[in-house]
């Protein structure tokens, strides 16, 4: 525990690359990233995935408290650095220690939007997350808040999520409303962040596979210097054929 | 509260300047008895008309159950272990600590963020990020150091309930067997304390001395508070049934 991993103003010094994907509900990140995850898995490298908010311990708690609705702007921030933090020493540290790529669903930077538009001090949150590492590549996929509000209706969900709506800011009675006053006022702090933190700004309101031509142009030139470590699957054969050629003699 | 404030970074959505009553911690390391202080010192206060509310690290109804959940699988990074304890800290702030204060009650608080300060910095050997992250705490009226020495502290917690892991630093394998380990950690977070004492002017009781003594010691910490707090309601018919000399 005592060794510290550089602060986010720093590259990390580990031989694996950190590509991570930010933007509003709605404007296909997720569906970039999983695009590019198989292409990169294609080419042979070894990739492992994390999403905000998925540690077992932080979301039951969460769950909880959504629940009772008791969750206030600082308990909701804190929660979710908990689960940033435990997903930065188990998920992340050890694949980028071990020369993978890490492909990340959201970042820090979904709590600096996020978090102060619920009304926390953004100068708080950054001190917060300031044992986070610096991501090689950071995307932003910006889309204007319509275009969002009419691909979360139309297709892949149908209904928005009570918190994911802001509901609980009590903004509006009527979910899309809500949707569009919260939603917009990230929007507001995301551009704020992409300046501060020199986010690649990806326009999301392109095709599919255009966005995703384009991120995989961007991250081939970036990986230009990366020299993959070999994995378990080329050594297990080279292991195998050692003891199985004096057998068949 | 009058000129209440946070310690850092406050909590931009609470105004902390109309909190009527006042906010009192009592600290030290496991095993000082500051639970049977607290009792004591309530039941002193509620016979004097005082209302109280008493409040415990890691008592958040949030957060209990997730604490526990996480100390058995014995959380290894710094982070979440600190993030833990602030989340559940600020859940007791935001839902039972301040609304207390702003009622005009006195807050009661068995160990504060300065244990959360202690444990990280031996933990770590960094203070600023623990302090950033309970930036939003608010600054008490008066904390009360309940202050031991690690050598009577052995016997006392051998004496009483024995050595758990975590009181013992076991994460930090600081000594080969569980007697080593307590007597490191708790030096250690001893040391910090007695750091912090004069940083944020803690109010020093030996905790060696009688039940009795320590008592009488906290009371008397305690009483210049109260003097400016004879609005309350419950002083007010006191007073007007017996008048003062002085009003």
């Amino acid at each position: 525990m005592s060794d510290h991993p550089p602060t986010r103003s720093t590259p990390h010094p580990y031989p694996g690359k950190l590509i991570i994907v930010e933007g509003i509900d709605g404007s296909g990140k997720s569906t970039q990233l999983l695009l590019l995850h198989k292409w990169l898995e294609s080419k042979g490298y070894k990739v492992f995935f994390t999403e905000w908010n998925s540690s077992n311990l932080v979301k039951d708690t969460t769950k909880r408290g959504k629940k009772t609705k008791s969750l206030t702007p600082t308990t909701f921030s804190l929660l979710h650095a908990t689960d940033f933090a435990s997903r930065l020493y188990h998920d992340i540290l050890p694949p980028l220690k071990a020369g993978m790529l890490v492909l990340a669903d959201r970042y820090m930077y979904t709590a600096f939007a996020r978090d102060v538009v619920r009304g926390v001090s953004p100068e708080w949150v950054r001190k917060l997350y300031s044992f986070a590492i610096r991501p090689d590549m950071a995307f932003y996929f910006k889309v204007p808040i319509e275009v969002a509000i009419s691909r979360l209706l139309g297709g892949t969900r149908g209904q928005f999520k009570y918190y994911e709506a802001g509901m609980d800011m009590n903004l509006s009675q009527d979910v899309t409303e809500s949707f569009r006053i919260f939603q917009s006022r990230i929007l507001a702090q995301y551009d704020k962040i992409v300046d501060e933190f020199d986010l690649i700004t990806m326009d999301a309101t392109k095709d599919i596979a255009e966005q995703q031509n384009e991120m995989r142009r961007l991250v081939e030139a970036a990986l230009i210097d990366y020299k993959p470590r070999r994995g378990t699957h080329g050594r297990r054969t080279v292991f195998w054929r050692r003891f199985d050629v004096p057998k068949s003699e | 509260m009058v000129d209440a404030q946070y310690f850092g970074d406050g909590l931009t959505y609470l105004n902390p300047s109309d909190l009527k009553g006042k906010l009192i911690a009592i600290e030290g390391t496991d095993g000082v008895g500051r639970s049977t202080h607290i009792e004591m010192l309530q039941e002193w206060l509620e016979v004097q008309g005082y209302g109280v509310v008493t409040t415990g690290w890691t008592r958040s109804n949030l957060m209990s159950k997730t604490i526990e959940m996480a100390k058995e699988g014995n959380i290894l990074d710094r982070w979440s272990f600190t993030l833990l304890y602030a989340t559940d800290f600020a859940d007791r702030l935001e839902h039972q600590i301040i609304p207390a204060l702003r009622s005009g009650f006195i807050v009661l608080a068995d160990r504060y963020i300065y244990t959360a300060l202690a444990r990280d910095f031996v933990r770590s050997g960094d203070r600023k990020w623990v302090r950033d992250v309970f930036g939003f705490a608010l600054v008490p009226d008066l904390v009360c150091y309940l202050r031991i020495d690690v050598e009577t502290l052995v016997l006392r917690v051998i004496e009483t309930k024995g050595m758990n892991f975590w009181e013992s630093g076991m994460d930090l394998r600081l000594g080969g067997d569980l007697y080593d380990s307590f007597k490191k950690y708790q030096s250690l977070l001893i040391e910090e304390f007695d750091k912090m004492t004069e940083e944020f002017k803690f109010e020093v009781i030996d905790a060696r001395k009688s039940p009795e003594e320590i008592q009488e010691e906290l009371q008397n910490k305690i009483r210049p508070l109260l003097s400016n707090h004879l609005r309350s309601p419950a002083l007010l018919s006191d007073s007007t049934a017996h008048p003062s000399p002085t009003s």
